[in-house]
């Protein structure tokens, strides 16, 4: 029944929202809010972006090759390992700042899609890019931002608290004592997001991807079933992405010594 | 009985330092500052990289894990640090004649470290490097902000401490009355460089 009921938008019909955001880039000219310029790049990069996306899913839901999903999916994680890496104020140097969200994004997002490809969707083929692509993205942008927030929190206390972790390594303490505390703030500040939005879901937002399925004409239900689904799949995704990724880096700070190495971490 | 032996140790800003400080004994070091004394304290703690090589008796530091090692050698810094909010949870064994001999009762144990002096912290970071009960104590200018009355409380708990245990102190201080009381043989750095003083 979904068909006769998606609404298509016509260009006119987006034209319309963009003048809107065009209006606002007035507002703030005129009261001199100097975010204009950059709200109107920051839209013409999204309308860019996405148009763009959807000639590459339209490619690739046609020719459904599992090489061509594989690259977009390697891509996709590539981009957002190096965006865990740009969030940070002082991220690992080396291959360690790229490396480590990127293998942790890898090792839940990636597991967990095809987990619930396997076991839930079970589309056929198992790679089916209409619902391989989109579930990856779902999670790949989820835990990006848990991750970033994550090990930005871990890195930036380590060199506020570098003083403190190392009183603590003076008395002998272990260095998983020495940022134990710090660790576990991270690890919650990553995890704060999607807890959020797993507790307001349906209250106070309606979560887009249900409020997107509900306008492409979805029944409610089904559409709130997916949007669970999707909400446990990232909340999955985002702890255990979290933890691996705030493991390793907090090991990374330390060497066999068990010395803190402010070194590894750039200014 | 703990004998503190440092062999040859090698770091930037830090020349190749040898010390030998015997059990029980107290060995100062002063320098000018920038001079490399805090460098070589915690090189000797094993909390910076470093060359050569530290004995704790007939044991080489390498047999220690890094941790075990600075259980046995505690490096007490200059600005005391503490991180929870009462006194009490920074150690598990406080020894309460340590904190009289510092001036304090025992309530000091529930205060919260935000309201202690910048003084008051200092004095109880030795009693908590005490607590840990060390072979060992490498001491960054304990006195630093104290008056008299509470640097001579300092100056007498350590000797009794290291008369009681054993143990033996490296004691950096800027105050040549203050180094011939406290201390036995002194040594003094400049540019990372370590010699023994020869007048004392």
């Amino acid at each position: 029944m979904q068909p006769e009921t998606l609404i298509s938008l016509t260009p006119f019909d987006l034209a319309l929202a963009a003048g809107l955001v065009l209006a606002v880039a007035a507002l703030s000219w005129r009261l001199r809010l100097d975010i204009g310029r950059r709200m109107l790049i920051a839209s013409l990069r999204s309308t860019l972006q996405l148009l763009l996306l959807g000639l590459v899913l339209k490619t690739l839901f046609h020719s459904s090759h599992p090489g061509l999903v594989a690259a977009l999916a390697t891509l996709m994680l590539g981009v957002a390992g190096y965006e865990v890496m740009a969030r940070q104020k002082h991220p690992l140097r080396g291959f360690w700042g790229f490396g480590t969200g990127t293998v942790s994004m890898f090792l839940s997002s990636f597991s967990i899609t095809l987990l619930a490809l396997l076991t839930v969707l079970q589309p056929t083929p198992w790679y089916t890019p209409q619902y391989a692509i989109p579930l990856l993205g779902m999670l790949l942008g989820n835990t990006m931002t848990g991750i970033a927030v994550a090990l930005d929190n871990l890195t930036r206390q380590t060199v506020d608290k570098r003083q403190q972790i190392e009183a603590r390594l003076a008395l002998g303490q272990t260095a998983a004592d020495a940022i134990g505390d710090i660790r576990r703030d991270a690890l919650r500040a990553g995890l704060i997001p999607i807890v959020n939005s797993m507790a307001t879901a349906g209250i106070v937002s309606l979560p887009g991807m249900m409020t997107g399925q509900i306008l492409a004409g979805s029944p409610p239900m089904e559409a709130a079933k997916y949007q669970l689904l999707i909400l446990f799949l990232i909340a999955a995704g985002t702890g255990f992405g979290s933890v691996v990724a705030v493991m390793v880096a907090s090991h990374r700070l330390f060497d066999v010594r068990a010395r803190l190495r402010r070194d590894r971490l750039r200014n | 009985m703990s004998r503190l032996r440092v062999e040859k140790l090698y770091r930037s800003g830090v020349q190749h330092a040898s010390l030998d400080i015997d059990h029980a004994a107290c060995v100062a070091l002063h320098g000018p500052s920038g001079s490399g004394k805090t460098l070589l304290l915690r090189a000797i703690a094993d909390l910076d990289e470093a060359d050569g090589e530290v004995w704790l008796d007939d044991r080489p530091r390498s047999v220690f894990s890094g941790p075990d090692w600075r259980r046995h050698v505690v490096y007490v810094a200059a600005d005391s640090q503490w991180w929870h909010e009462t006194v009490r949870e920074h150690a598990v064994d406080w020894r309460l004649d340590d904190l009289s001999a510092l001036g304090f009762a025992a309530e000091v144990l529930d205060w919260e470290v935000q309201r202690l002096s910048s003084g008051e912290r200092q004095r109880l970071s030795i009693a908590r490097a005490l607590a840990h009960a060390p072979s060992a104590l490498l001491l960054d200018e304990p006195t630093a902000n104290l008056d008299a009355t509470n640097t001579t409380r300092v100056e007498r708990l350590l000797v009794d401490w290291r008369a009681a245990s054993g143990g033996c102190v490296l004691w950096v201080s800027h105050d040549p009355a203050q180094r011939t009381r406290v201390a036995s043989v002194q040594y003094r750095v400049r540019d990372g460089v370590v010699e023994r003083d020869h007048a004392t």
